[in-house]
């Protein structure tokens, strides 16, 4: 016993302090490193928006300029692309949450049969490539005859296609959380169904069906592959930025791409304070 | 303690009829018309039509003719959804364990750039990497790229580009896992003279497997599929199958061919993911 | 099978009765029977205990009396009325949940006005602010029930209920996730409530401590039926099933031959000893029966020593164990037919102690010993080392 308490103790070396220091914290240091590796383009992107270019041609940085901020619809079709990907991406999200929502119910709350052929039919388009999807889909449209009338219309059939999965996935996680004795509790007190549901289901649930809209929107608005094959002649935002990414790129989709950024990053700190603020009520 | 109560009755089936409805007209149908498009005979077009003549051929002429791509792009993937699952397993495990008060902060932060644009992020890359950009004139100053070497058009940028872009599908999963681990249990295991490396290989790796497996799976399946990287960071030496299989459909208007690679694609996929799967140990992914 | 003690009612007062009552109430979960035929009664006003171990059945007769569960069979009335099928929200019944239920996005206040602002009351205000007063949470109405601590929120769970003015008040666990010294105090503050609002309590417990302290009447619930019911003395006292003498506190049960039933006492061969047990005390129909004596009923001394009891002294222990517990001593004695009976001996400072080894002879006087059924399990409701 004693041996080998001695001969740990020898094998033992303290090492500087710098040295510890560093070992302490390798993996955080490493993991900030990743998360730099994550920005790098988000910086890139912010400061070309500001790029005030030599050459259409030459897509490097020239100039520091508040043009292209001040006139973003200058970049030809830019401003028709984006507020077609904001149309769909709405009506998307508007569908696909209704329905994904009622299906997350429906999944939790009710028994049916087919169970775990329903659990497959919701995972399977989310294990999909993107690619086989919208082929799919292509030469459904096309077999049904539609082929000559892609679209604004066929774009939002597959949006909430591929959105569904995802709405179902988010809500059924939240209410799955969800303490049932809750909702028991509220019958107990003399609340019926309907009342129950409004007022305890509903806002318990409703952040998660507001995460699930958000994901949605995100997801139908940054789509390329899958709409791309259906879109027929409508363009959304991604397919502006396909094609000019052959003939030179116009500063403006670096603008588009910052305010992304910035409305994403408001939505997450907004819902972080909040849930900071909750929190330091506790205290 | 009580199991979730279950209401019987016709409601279920009225909440699930619409979205079903949906996912059976524009997923289950659609595969199945991709089934039989792939099987038309390819003189027609999508304009006259085609008819249905079990056309085997297709299978495998689209095999002989576009093997590479194939192939290229499951080694593509493989190799991002490697170097995704080292950078995402680092970062999440910084975030579980090592990140204090910061955690919250720190997992918007790997989620927030991936609400930009997926095509303007790329872009961006390209511009990183360009022939005369700051990494390709730092890299050939310390002589690991000629002077002439580029990143540019080869796959080491594809590759990075679809590491980069489907880094969140592998950091989001493998953050659940490792932040369910109790920490105790990694003390257990250094006061059972385990050092950090045996520590984690014994304790930590195999209670993180779940995450391991989700994410591999949810970076893998779209990094096979996607051509952005491969077009916009590569040259046509780089062309994946995704790629392929479009311009098939809207450029060479050969509906058959590509109905009959997305077939391909897709059984390959799952194979491999079933395989994966069982290897791993985790069907209960589900 | 399930005996109620007390005056079996006939079926013709059911209706008459003021209370509530179970009759015949069955509830199957697929083949595992929660609760089997199961007959209860619990008079108006009264604070009664649902006793039992984890899967008793105590918490499923807890569910269908608040509508919650609904039986698979049998009938549930309360003050003449049958609710065996009434909705949650329609009966008069309110539950105290194990976890409170307190909804997490209303406040305080809200949660306590719930049930009021569901029935369309107006007089809200005042009501909730005398509620609150009652459970000391004034200066807390605003707070979210994250903010509160544990025993707080209990109370509000209460408040909640309370409001209502329910006939029936459910309590299922209350305080289970409550620590050690608020439970007592707990236990006290429900009690005085009860006195002081005077509502039906009906309150479902694993904790005998709990379910003594706090009730006039307790039911000990086993596998699915009431196997005794009566006030806490009489049941610790005078248990008349194996169940019943080892879930509650602790008993020694050996193994006798009954000789005589005449008169007032049964006389008994315990191994070779003969003892008396009262009749009204003796549980068995057959020839052999479980004497039972509670530990801290034996005596204990030294051989030829002269104890404090009329009955006879047996002779032939060896001490085991011995543990010092502060109040009293408990002695594992070995008796000559190889059981190990237990001894609790007050520490009054007047007895001799033993230590391990000794030889000692012990006796208890008649009127403690009780008699019960020898097909019954001994072991039944004895603490198991594994059990929590």
């Amino acid at each position: 016993m004693s041996t080998m308490t001695s001969s740990r103790t020898t094998s033992y070396k303290p090492g500087s302090a710098a040295g510890r220091w560093i070992r302490h914290h390798l993996v955080l240091i490493l993991g900030l490193l990743v998360l730099v590796y994550t920005f790098v383009p988000i910086f890139v992107v912010v400061l070309m928006s500001f790029n005030d270019p030599a050459s259409r041609l030459i897509y490097r940085f020239d100039g520091f300029t508040l043009h292209n901020w001040l006139n973003p619809c200058e970049a030809e079709g830019m401003c028709s692309a984006l507020r077609t990907s904001v149309e769909i991406g709405f009506l998307a999200t508007l569908g696909s949450t209704v329905l994904g929502t009622l299906i997350a119910f429906a999944l939790v709350r009710h028994q049916f049969v087919g169970r775990s052929s329903m659990n497959l039919l919701i995972f399977l388009p989310m294990a999909s490539p993107e690619i086989v999807l919208g082929s799919s889909l292509l030469a459904l449209f096309v077999a049904a005859g539609f082929g000559g009338q892609l679209g604004f219309w066929t774009i939002l059939i597959a949006h909430v296609m591929f959105c569904l999965s995802f709405v179902v996935v988010t809500v059924r996680a939240r209410l799955a959380g969800l303490d049932d004795n809750l909702e028991q509790a509220a019958m107990d007190l003399y609340a019926t169904e309907a009342q129950t549901f409004r007022r305890v289901t509903l806002p318990l649930v409703f952040p998660g069906i507001l995460g699930a809209a958000l994901l949605s929107f995100s997801l139908s608005f940054d789509d390329f592959i899958i709409t791309n094959l259906n879109a027929g002649n409508t363009t959304t935002f991604p397919m502006y930025v396909w094609g000019v990414a052959q003939r030179g790129v116009p500063m403006q989709v670096n603008v588009v791409g910052t305010v992304m950024f910035l409305i994403s990053i408001a939505i997450v700190v907004g819902a972080e304070l909040n849930r900071r603020r909750q929190e330091k009520a506790l205290v | 303690m009580s199991e979730t109560v279950r209401k019987r009755g016709r409601t279920g089936y009225l909440l699930l009829i619409p979205g079903v409805l949906w996912l059976a007209l524009f997923f289950v149908v659609p595969l199945y018309s991709l089934v039989a498009t792939s099987l038309f005979d390819p003189s027609g077009s999508d304009t006259t039509g085609y008819s249905m003549t079990y056309h085997w051929v297709n299978y495998s002429h689209v095999i002989s003719d576009y093997w590479q791509p194939l192939v290229r792009s499951l080694a593509y993937g493989a190799l991002a959804t490697l170097f995704c699952l080292v950078l995402g397993y680092v970062l999440a495990y910084a975030i579980a364990f090592k990140a204090g008060r910061w955690k919250n902060l720190m997992l918007v932060l790997v989620i927030a750039p991936f609400f930009t644009s997926f095509l303007v992020r790329t872009l961006s890359w390209k511009l990183l990497l360009a022939d005369d950009g700051f990494i390709v004139n730092s890299l050939q100053f310390v002589h690991i790229l000629g002077a002439d070497g580029r990143l540019l058009a080869t796959p080491v940028a594809v590759i990075a580009g679809l590491t980069y872009n489907f880094l969140p599908f592998m950091v989001l999963p493998l953050y659940a896992s490792i932040d369910k681990i109790d920490p105790r249990l990694i003390e257990a295991s250094s006061d059972l003279y385990a050092n950090p490396f045996v520590g984690f290989f014994k304790v930590t790796w195999p209670l993180s497997l779940p995450g391991v497996v989700s994410g591999t799976l949810l970076t893998f399946i779209p990094a096979v599929g996607d051509y952005i990287n491969a077009e916009l960071l590569g040259s046509p030496n780089q062309r994946m199958i995704g790629s392929v299989i479009q311009s098939l459909f809207t450029n060479a208007n050969n509906y058959p061919a590509a109905g009959a690679l997305s077939v391909i694609l897709m059984a390959l996929i799952v194979v491999m993911v079933l395989f994966y799967v069982r290897r791993a140990g985790t069907e209960d992914l589900l | 099978m399930s005996q109620v003690a007390e005056q079996e009612p006939t079926t013709a007062d059911a209706e008459s009765y003021d209370g509530l009552r179970l009759r015949n109430v069955t509830k199957s979960f697929g083949a595992f029977k929660a609760v089997d035929d199961l007959d209860l009664d619990v008079p108006s006003g009264s604070f009664i205990a649902l006793l039992g171990p984890s899967g008793c059945g105590k918490t499923t007769t807890l569910r269908m009396v608040a509508g919650l569960e609904t039986p698979t069979a049998g009938s549930i009335t309360l003050g003449g009325q049958d609710i065996t099928y009434a909705k949650p929200y329609q009966r008069p019944v309110n539950t105290v949940f194990q976890s409170y239920a307190l909804f997490p996005h209303l406040d305080i206040y809200e949660n306590v006005a719930f049930g009021l602002r569901r029935r369309k009351s107006k007089e809200v205000d005042t009501a909730v602010r005398d509620m609150l007063e009652l459970v000391e949470l004034t200066s807390q109405a605003r707070k979210k029930p994250a903010q509160l601590s544990g025993g707080q929120q209990q109370r509000v769970a209460l408040a909640r209920a309370l409001i209502n003015k329910p006939e029936v008040l459910l309590l299922d666990e209350p305080l289970g996730a409550l620590d050690l010294k608020l439970r007592r105090s707990m236990q006290l503050e429900i009690k005085r409530i009860q006195t002081e609002v005077g509502l039906t309590f009906v309150h479902v417990t694993h904790d005998q401590e709990e379910a003594m302290t706090m009730a006039d009447t307790v039911a000990v619930m086993n596998a699915g039926v009431v196997e005794q019911m009566g006030a806490p003395a009489d049941l610790y006292e005078n248990p008349q099933s194996t169940f019943v003498a080892n879930f509650l506190g602790q008993s020694n049960l050996i193994e006798g031959t009954i000789q005589n039933r005449g008169g007032d006492v049964v006389t008994v061969d315990m191994h070779g000893i003969g003892v008396s047990v009262p009749t009204e005390r003796c549980h068995a129909d057959s020839d052999k029966g479980w004497v039972g004596i509670r530990p801290e009923k034996v005596l204990i001394g030294a051989p030829g020593e002269e104890l404090d009891a009329p009955g006879n002294t047996i002779p032939g222990g060896v001490v085991t164990d011995v543990s010092f517990v502060g109040v009293s001593t408990q002695y594992l004695v070995r008796m000559p037919w190889g059981q190990e009976l237990s001894v609790f001996q007050q520490n009054t400072g007047r007895h001799t102690s033993f230590v391990p080894g000794d030889k000692v002879e012990l006796s208890w006087r008649p009127e403690y010993a009780f008699l019960l059924d020898f097909s019954q399990d001994a072991s039944a409701g004895a603490q198991k080392v594994d059990a929590e």
